[in-house]
């Protein structure tokens, strides 16, 4: 699915990346953990296509294609999802306008005709329904006035919506309180499937709890300096980042 | 790639007009020029009556001691007033029973502007009265109208057909020497609509109205008055585009509204005239007087999307005369490349619970100014006078400009004002959120520019509100910085 190889990236002449290798298949669960500042933030970015960073080295592909020279829009088009840390506010936009017009840009990228509103409807009902979102919420605009909980639900909820190929959750529990935790992980392990795969980019191993990952890897000084199974996010959750500075 | 800044720019720069398309219909036109003969001459050409000749001459004196205003936050050279023909009239046969009848040159241009005459008959509920230049050629719907009474015909025929009711109310909202641009258009205005809606009739369709200019060095002086009688309502729609011109054409208009006691007035337009180019060479100068005079508890709603002219002086206001009677503003002001708007209302509190409503959106691009200017007064005798007033302004770029100068005058200390302003900008990270979902640049512009019209646009008719929203993205496709 997603293929990285020694990737290396900077920002505003900072390395911030020095050279990653990721192998992420199909069907697989992926979490990157590191202490702050090691690069997560990055990552997901550069994967996403952010223009602020550049690529100075290294190869990034999604199911073969190369995206180096792709924009945002044309790698959402390949399914790529980045669930954001900081999602952004777009006021008087609502939320079932704001993922129509999503879906029908990525179904014109595709060839397709527009999604039929009646179809529309039933898919945002449906999936509102996983997430356990109030209709009343669809109509708000979009993150205007949110709360951080309900920010990350309606990202989860884009996701459902856009049925991404590769999503990336970036610190998607950060702000969420247990309660929320659940529903979002719940809605996560619902989307898996044999055809997608899922990033997530935690600080802490909370999340993991609740959405397992096939493979952790140990993110430091934009390398990835550990990889194991998630004995390695339990690992980290006792003995702290420091040990894992001494491995770079 | 992703849009850098720069392709953007590019993209904005060679964005051409999209309605710039000139229609070669034989026209009828004066020589430059503007004196009294010039004046006489209109008048009978029009076959008007000693009275109107003898208001427009008086009109004329008036504005033969003004001068041109200069405080709104404009700079413009001034336009040569003698360099200006003052009527220009398609040739071809003015009036028609049927489509057959209109020349194909005309209904082509009706198509170019998607207003297809086809179209607009088959949507009912719309009756449309086109103007092309100064001569209404075609008006549908008519007969249902008359069925109710009402009246809804070019100024010219009704001065013919309606003399009373022109002559009693023609000027009395604005009278001639109000301004400069006012007394201008009461000297040589050519054409325009005319509407009278009877004692409790509710107008049952929109009624609506596209002006063009199409006639190269022709300024164009519309006229129009809405009269609604006790207890009506009407809602009237007003469309504009022109072809494109290099040089600059003069467009002052006098728009009066009459609202007698409980009657309710919507007055929306859509104003796309052509803005000039990424230069700032040639498009429209827009200098228009439109004001409404309210009666005991009726009701008078200004909606405006003006995304077209290169320099727009208009102030859609209220005259709050009658006791509880309410006016409102609604409007979006976009302007781009080198287009200058100073464009607001003004809320004259005269009757005791007098209510008004101001939300104004301003969307700058390129290296345009878009200014607000509003004054909200309140008489002594307005007691319990209540005015809201909005005023947001969004960026794109570094190079625009947004101001507001909102005036408050309150002689009443029962008065309750109240003004909210902001300023924002579109941000790189609202277009990479966007993007990141599949949304491209343009969409994503788009996108956020409708959210934030939003309040405006859903106060416009619902397929005047679509045109809208096609119409800011034309006019914005490719502006963030």
């Amino acid at each position: 699915m997603l293929t990285i190889e020694n990737l290396h990236a900077q920002v505003d002449g900072k390395a911030i990346l020095n050279g990653i290798d990721l192998d992420v298949k199909a069907g697989e669960v992926h979490a990157i953990m590191g202490p702050n500042g090691s690069g997560k933030s990055t990552l997901s970015s550069v994967i996403a296509g952010n223009e602020d960073y550049e690529v100075t080295q290294g190869k990034l592909l999604l199911k073969g294609n190369d995206l180096a020279e792709l924009d945002a829009e044309e790698r959402a088009h390949l399914g790529i999802f980045l669930s954001f840390q900081y999602p952004v506010e777009i006021p008087g936009v609502t939320v079932t306008n704001f993922i129509k017009t999503a879906i029908n840009a990525n179904r014109k990228a595709q060839g397709l005709e527009e999604m039929p509103a009646s179809d529309l409807l039933k898919k945002i009902r449906e999936k509102a329904k996983l997430l356990e979102i109030d209709s009343k919420f669809l109509s708000r605009s979009l993150n205007e006035g949110f709360s951080g909980g309900e920010k990350k639900r309606n990202e989860i909820f884009q996701m459902a919506m856009l049925e991404p190929a590769l999503s990336i959750l970036d610190e998607t529990d950060s702000g969420l309180d247990i309660d929320a935790l659940k529903i979002v992980a719940n809605g996560v392990n619902k989307l898996k499937g044999k055809h997608n795969a899922v990033v997530v980019i935690t600080h802490y191993q909370r999340l993991l709890d609740y959405i397992v990952p096939d493979f952790v890897h140990v993110l430091f000084d934009g390398k990835i300096v550990k990889s194991g199974t998630k004995e390695l996010a339990h690992e980290l959750e006792k003995k702290g980042y420091d040990w894992i500075k001494e491995l770079a | 790639m992703a849009y850098t800044e720069e392709e953007l720019k590019k993209e904005l720069e060679t964005k051409e007009y999209e309605y710039g398309f000139y229609t070669d219909i034989e026209s009828d036109t004066f020589p430059v020029g503007l004196n009294e003969d010039v004046i006489r001459k209109i008048s009978e050409k029009k076959e008007e009556p000693e009275w109107m000749t003898q208001w427009r001459l008086e009109a004329y004196e008036n504005f033969k001691e003004m001068t041109e205003p200069e405080w709104a936050n404009v700079n413009y050279k001034k336009p040569d007033l003698q360099a200006i023909s003052y009527y220009s009239a398609p040739k071809t046969k003015p009036k028609y029973e049927s489509l057959d009848e209109v020349d194909p040159e005309l209904l082509n241009t009706f198509d170019k502007l998607g207003i297809s005459l086809e179209e607009q008959k088959k949507l009912a509920g719309v009756a449309v009265d086109i103007v092309i230049d100064s001569v209404s050629v075609a008006t549908t719907f008519k007969e249902t109208l008359a069925e109710k009474g009402i009246v809804f015909c070019s100024i010219s025929e009704a001065i013919q057909k309606h003399p009373e009711l022109v002559k009693k109310y023609i000027g009395t909202v604005i009278p001639p020497k109000d301004n400069y641009y006012a007394a201008l258009n009461s000297a040589v205005f050519t054409d325009g609509s005319f509407c009278y809606i009877p004692k409790g009739v509710r107008c049952p369709m929109e009624l609506s109205t596209y002006f063009r200019i199409n006639q190269a060095g022709t300024g164009q002086f519309e006229r129009t008055l809405v009269i609604a009688d006790e207890s009506s309502y009407v809602s009237y729609l007003e469309g504009c585009t022109a072809p494109s011109r290099d040089e600059n054409q003069l467009h002052a208009a006098v728009v009066e509204l009459i609202a007698m006691d409980d009657a309710e007035i919507k007055y929306s337009t859509v104003q796309n005239w052509y803005p000039g180019d990424k230069d700032g060479k040639g498009g429209v100068f827009n200098f228009v007087t439109k004001r409404g005079l309210c009666h005991t508890r009726s009701k008078i709603s200004w909606t405006q999307v003006e995304t077209g002219s290169a320099v727009t002086w208009k102030y859609p206001s209220c005259i709050l005369k009658g006791d509880h009677s309410i006016g409102e503003f609604y409007s979006i002001a976009v302007t781009n490349n080198y287009q200058q708007a100073d464009t607001g209302t003004k809320m004259v509190h005269l009757g005791k619970n007098t209510r008004s409503t101001i939300i104004s959106k301003g969307i700058s691009a390129g290296k345009s100014q878009n200014s607000y200017r509003g004054l909200v007064q309140v008489g002594a005798r307005a007691k319990n006078a209540r005015n809201f007033s909005q005023c947001d302004s969004l960026l794109m770029g570094n190079d625009c400009g947004a101001h507001t100068f909102p005036y408050i005058e309150a002689k009443s200390n029962s008065a309750q004002i109240e003004h909210e302003a902001t300023t924002s900008k579109i941000g790189e990270d609202q277009i990479f959120y966007c993007n990141q979902r599949g949304i491209d640049t343009e969409k994503a512009i788009a996108l956020i520019v409708n959210g934030f019209s939003k309040e405006v646009l859903n106060k416009l008719p619902m397929e005047f509100a679509v045109e809208a929203q096609k119409l800011l993205e034309i006019s914005l496709e490719g502006s963030v910085g």
